[in-house]
């Protein structure tokens, strides 16, 4: 059994397709959804600019089959802005404090910033937001303006 | 798309894991969290022909507390260690170690199971494992056996488990009264395998003798390391800064962590010894609070 039918919920949509069980989830979002917002980087569970919501929970897709996910609930960086185009708070944070540079890694970012808001929901200090983002690298802006935009995000949400 | 082409098998519960496991075992892999599986199959270091995805065996998940120890299904992820109430009141060591494994995208997948069967020499829970002295629980079609890491774990990234056998459950003493514990850890960035890591387990006397140390230094050799001479050096000992300094460094001739670029053998033994003599000083000084924190 190298095929596998899976019906997995990817941003409040359910898609039900059949699959090769070695698909990994970062590419059957991308080559199969066309949801290329999830960025494949290290595809070894280091640089977490795949990172994405399973059942709320940030995992690396590239750390896992799309078979895992079957019966399972994914959110993408494609879910956080509104369907008009107005950024999620987290966004538009990223967006006021340069957050990013070349915005490879950001959607990684936003989807652990996004987790880290919900689970810490009183405004966190400089070290709480470095590890919570350790699983993600930016080659780009050095964390400090990301470390701003985190704390906006606080601000924006309320 | 990148790992090699396998069969998957998804069984629903041990039995069924256990018979797949004994007719394909040879040319087969459990997976449980996938975390350092996939790495290994994306790079096409192991191809399997089938993969035995034992995430949905809800025999392998939990954590329960028996008479002489905290017991946890070989399934259980990483964040639900760190999150488990029981589990800091009863094997504190592990809350605090934990969070050095991976990061929280890592822990939210990756299972001790896995972590212990993986048996990386820089990953935190066989250190821990190994200092608690606990136990590994190996189950297969035919027998379940009860295992020491000292049995269990042969070398890097080998331990005895054998084709037709998984990971069921991992023993962990629960903390006794006048004890206190620490785990110690460098790395490059937080959730990056150690360089190299420290834990320890001491028991104090209402005199402030110790009376047990148990110990344990991962990255620093093959297989987690005991260092039974510093052991038995702090046993009976009323520990003083002269005292600890002299243990840290003890047995540290008897280490032979591998160099790369991020730290030399030299640097790793010498770190190894500070990382000792921090985890001994805050074993103490939480065993003297008589405070689990």
């Amino acid at each position: 059994m190298s095929y596998s039918n899976v019906k997995i919920k990817v941003n409040g949509k359910v898609i039900e397709k059949e699959i090769e069980s070695r698909w990994l989830l970062s590419d059957f979002l991308r080559d199969k959804l066309g949801l290329t917002g999830t960025h494949v980087g290290c595809e070894h569970g280091v640089c977490g600019a795949c990172t994405v919501l399973l059942n709320g929970e940030p995992v690396r897709s590239c750390l896992m089959l799309a078979v895992q996910a079957d019966g399972l609930e994914v959110e993408t960086v494609e879910s956080l802005a509104e369907e008009d185009g107005t950024f999620h708070p987290i966004q538009q944070a990223f967006a006021n404090n340069h957050a990013l540079q070349c915005g490879f890694c950001t959607p990684g970012f936003l989807m652990s910033v996004k987790n880290f808001m919900e689970t810490h929901p009183d405004l966190p200090t400089d070290d709480e937001i470095r590890e919570a983002i350790s699983g993600n690298l930016c080659r780009c802006t050095g964390y400090s303006n990301i470390i701003k935009a985190v704390k906006e995000a606080y601000v924006l949400k309320c | 798309m990148k790992p090699p082409k396998f069969s998957y098998l998804r069984p629903n519960n041990l039995r069924e894991a256990l018979d797949m496991l004994a007719e394909y075992g040879e040319d087969a892999k459990i997976m449980s969290g996938g975390q350092s599986l996939i790495p290994l199959l994306n790079m096409r270091l192991s191809t399997p022909g089938y993969i035995i995805d034992i995430g949905r065996v809800a025999e392998l998940k939990g954590i329960r507390e028996e008479e002489d120890a905290l017991v946890i299904g070989g399934m259980t992820r990483h964040v639900d260690v760190e999150k488990s109430a029981l589990v800091q009141e009863k094997c504190p060591l592990l809350t605090e170690g934990i969070r050095w494994v991976g990061h929280n995208q890592i822990r939210s997948r990756g299972t001790i199971g896995g972590s212990i069967a993986h048996a990386d020499p820089s990953a935190e829970l066989p250190c821990m494992l190994t200092a608690l002295r606990g136990e590994i629980v190996v189950v297969s079609s035919e027998e379940e056996m009860t295992l020491s890491p000292e049995e269990f774990f042969l070398s890097y990234l080998l331990t005895t488990l054998e084709p037709n056998q998984l990971i069921k459950e991992i023993r962990f003493p629960k903390i006794k009264q006048g004890s206190g514990f620490a785990f110690e850890e460098v790395a490059r960035r937080h959730g990056d395998f150690a360089l190299v890591e420290v834990a320890s387990v001491i028991e104090l006397n209402h005199n402030g003798t110790i009376v047990d140390a148990k110990i344990a230094l991962g990255g620093a050799n093959s297989v987690p390391f005991i260092p039974e001479a510093t052991e038995e050096f702090l046993i009976g000992k009323k520990p003083n800064d002269s005292i600890l300094k002299e243990a840290a460094v003890l047995q540290l001739d008897e280490l032979d962590p591998e160099g790369d670029i991020h730290g030399s053998k030299e640097y790793r033994r010498y770190l190894t010894g500070v990382l000792l003599e921090r985890a001994l000083n805050k074993a103490i000084e939480r065993a003297w609070g008589g405070v689990i924190v």
